[in-house]
Order: C-alpha cells, then sequence, then structure tokens
C-alpha cells in the first residue's frame, strides 16, 4: 500500500490532531460569498434592523465555534476568565485569525464603565462594500458584531455587540467601531474578583 | 491638460450604466450620453459581423481627428471605453485597471443589481485615483 510506514495511521478520526487549517484563504471568494449572504438575508427582511440582526445572528455562530478552536488550537485548552484577558483575546488572537491582523485599537468608554470599543480603520468585511444613501447608518459589520457577541456569550461574559462608523476628519470614509456593552453581571463578578 | 475626455461602461444589452467626463471638452448632457453608448453598443456588435477574418472581437480602438476611442470588452459582454486625446498612449491597460476596479466595487458589492447604473462610493473614489495617477504617469513620461 502506499503511504504505509511514512504517515501514522489513525484508526479513529477523533485521534487525529487538529490541523492548522489553510492558513491563507481568497479574498475575492470571501467577499463573493459575504455578498450573497448579505443579498439573501435581504430577500427575507422587510426593514433595516431586521437585516442588521441576521447579519449578527450569522456572525453569532462563528464567534462560538472560533472561541472553541482558538482555545484548543492556540491556547493549550485555556480560557480567559477576567474581562481585560477576555477583550484582549478577541482583539488580538480572534482578529489575527480571522483578518489576518490585530484590530487597529482596543478603548474604554469614557462615558460608562460598561463600555468597551474596538475600532478599526476599515473591516475586511466591508472592504469592497458601499452602502448606498438610503440605508442610513446601516453598517454590514453587524456580521462582525456578532462573531464578538458570540465569542464573549460562549466565554461568559455576555454582552450586547454593535458595529458603528464613525466619521474621521481628514479621512473621506468613515472608522468603525465595535461597541461592547456587557452585562451587569461580568462588572459585579469582575469587582467580586477584585 | 486632460488626455482623457470621457468614461463609459455600458451592460451587455449597450444600456449605459456608468458614465464619468473629465475636463469640459468631452461633457455631454444625459441624453447624448445614452445615445454614444447605445451608438457604440450597436457598432460594436455590427464590426463582429462585418469583419473579414474569422473569430473578430469587436472593435478595440477608432482613430477619428480630434479624438481617439478605445474600447475593453469583458467576457460577460460589458463593455468599457474611453475617449481621448489623439494618440495618448496605455489606455488599453488603464481600461484593465479599470475593470479590476469594477470586478472588485461593483461586483463584490452585495446592493449593486446586475445590469443597472453604478451607484458605488468606493467604485469612484477608487476611480479617480486610479485617473490620477495614470495622468500623473503620463505627465512624467
Amino acid at each position: 500500500m502506499i503511504g504505509v510506514g511514512k504517515i501514522k495511521q489513525y484508526s479513529n478520526v477523533l485521534d487525529k490532531p487538529l490541523s492548522k487549517g489553510k492558513q491563507e484563504v481568497s479574498l475575492s471568494a470571501f467577499a463573493f460569498l459575504f455578498s450573497e449572504l448579505v443579498q439573501y438575508n435581504q430577500t427575507q427582511v422587510d426593514n433595516i434592523a431586521e437585516l442588521e440582526r441576521r447579519l449578527e445572528d450569522a456572525g453569532y455562530a462563528v464567534g462560538a465555534r472560533v472561541l472553541e478552536l482558538l482555545c484548543h488550537r492556540d491556547k493549550g485548552n485555556r480560557r480567559e476568565t477576567r474581562l481585560l484577558g477576555i477583550l484582549s483575546f478577541v482583539h488580538s488572537t480572534v482578529w489575527k485569525v480571522l483578518f489576518g491582523k490585530v484590530a487597529d485599537s482596543l478603548e474604554k468608554g469614557t462615558e460608562h464603565e460598561d463600555e468597551y470599543m474596538i475600532s478599526e480603520k476599515e473591516l475586511l468585511v466591508n472592504r469592497f462594500i458601499s452602502i448606498p444613501k438610503d440605508m442610513g447608518t446601516f453598517n454590514c459589520g453587524a456580521f462582525v458584531a456578532g462573531i464578538v457577541r458570540g465569542v464573549l456569550d460562549s466565554a461568559g461574559f455576555p454582552a450586547v455587540v454593535t458595529a458603528h462608523f464613525v466619521p474621521v476628519e481628514g479621512q473621506q470614509r468613515p472608522r468603525t467601531t465595535i461597541l461592547i456593552k456587557f452585562a451587569e453581571e461580568v462588572l459585579r463578578r469582575e469587582a467580586r474578583l477584585g | 491638460m486632460a488626455a482623457i475626455y470621457s468614461l463609459y461602461i455600458i451592460n451587455k444589452s449597450g444600456g449605459l450604466i456608468f458614465y464619468k467626463d473629465y475636463g469640459s471638452a468631452g461633457r455631454m448632457d444625459t441624453n447624448d450620453s445614452l445615445r454614444v453608448a447605445s451608438l457604440w453598443h450597436s457598432m460594436h456588435a455590427i464590426s463582429q459581423q462585418l469583419s473579414p477574418t474569422t473569430g473578430c472581437s469587436g472593435i478595440e480602438l477608432l482613430e477619428a481627428d480630434t479624438f481617439d476611442l478605445h474600447c475593453f470588452q469583458s467576457l460577460t459582454g460589458t463593455k468599457f471605453f474611453v475617449v481621448c486625446e489623439p494618440g495618448t498612449q496605455h489606455m488599453e491597460s488603464l481600461l484593465k485597471v479599470i475593470y479590476e476596479l469594477y470586478t472588485d466595487y461593483v461586483l463584490k458589492n452585495p446592493f449593486y443589481e446586475m445590469e443597472m447604473p453604478i451607484r458605488c462610493e468606493l467604485f469612484d473614489i477608487n476611480l479617480s485615483q486610479a485617473v490620477q495617477k495614470d495622468r500623473v504617469a503620463m505627465l512624467g513620461r
């Protein structure tokens, strides 16, 4: 038989080590797939808020799975339990794996204790998308907001996550900010842990 | 000094989906630009039939006294053509760049309906940059 003796044969597929996977995926392929996802959801809804919610739900599923995968593959089966830990995990590790770079910035909200913001000059998912004027403040980054919510929720940090365009002076295109608002219980637990 | 007078993009049925003029030399009002688009579409199709050699894919260059017209047809039948000063160089490569911008910022946009007029902000921004870069490169030659 060809190959016997060269590769260790696993009798059980569950014993096979989890592969690193393909590091690079065609951006065009992803852009077309994402465009189709948005178009499909557009046909199913009546208004923009519904569309945003659907994109967020699609992202939520991705987020939950990404957390499991990264904890097992990159973190040696350890998961962050502190607030700043999980935020920097999302900001660096998750972003690196999904978008090939760490997020531009992570900031704490000045007005409220429970708000944090991850900012990006331009989200990868929005790279080729121009929002028509009549859609107002709709942002396809709702998909990414859903991913972040999925990661945080599965890690035990329930939060409300939304994506916003923030105009920047001197730049034609606005910056995108993912706003994370943690639930009460998270802050209480954080305070208790000290 | 603008070497390019205007840019037209027409869909596979001959309808004008994008028109941009650079400078007053090529400026046309809406009706005239629509007429030019459908006129060129018909001429392009007729030339394929008239060609003495088989396998002709249509007119690529039209040279006149006061202008040149370079045309690029994609595999799907979408035509990109640019009206420019006589003797302008490197229009084919510019058309290819514009085609790439079209595939990126128009076709990957979920809010763009096929064969409809192009209303994509990112396409406009990147198109201006490409034309500007071409203009600068041309001045340097």
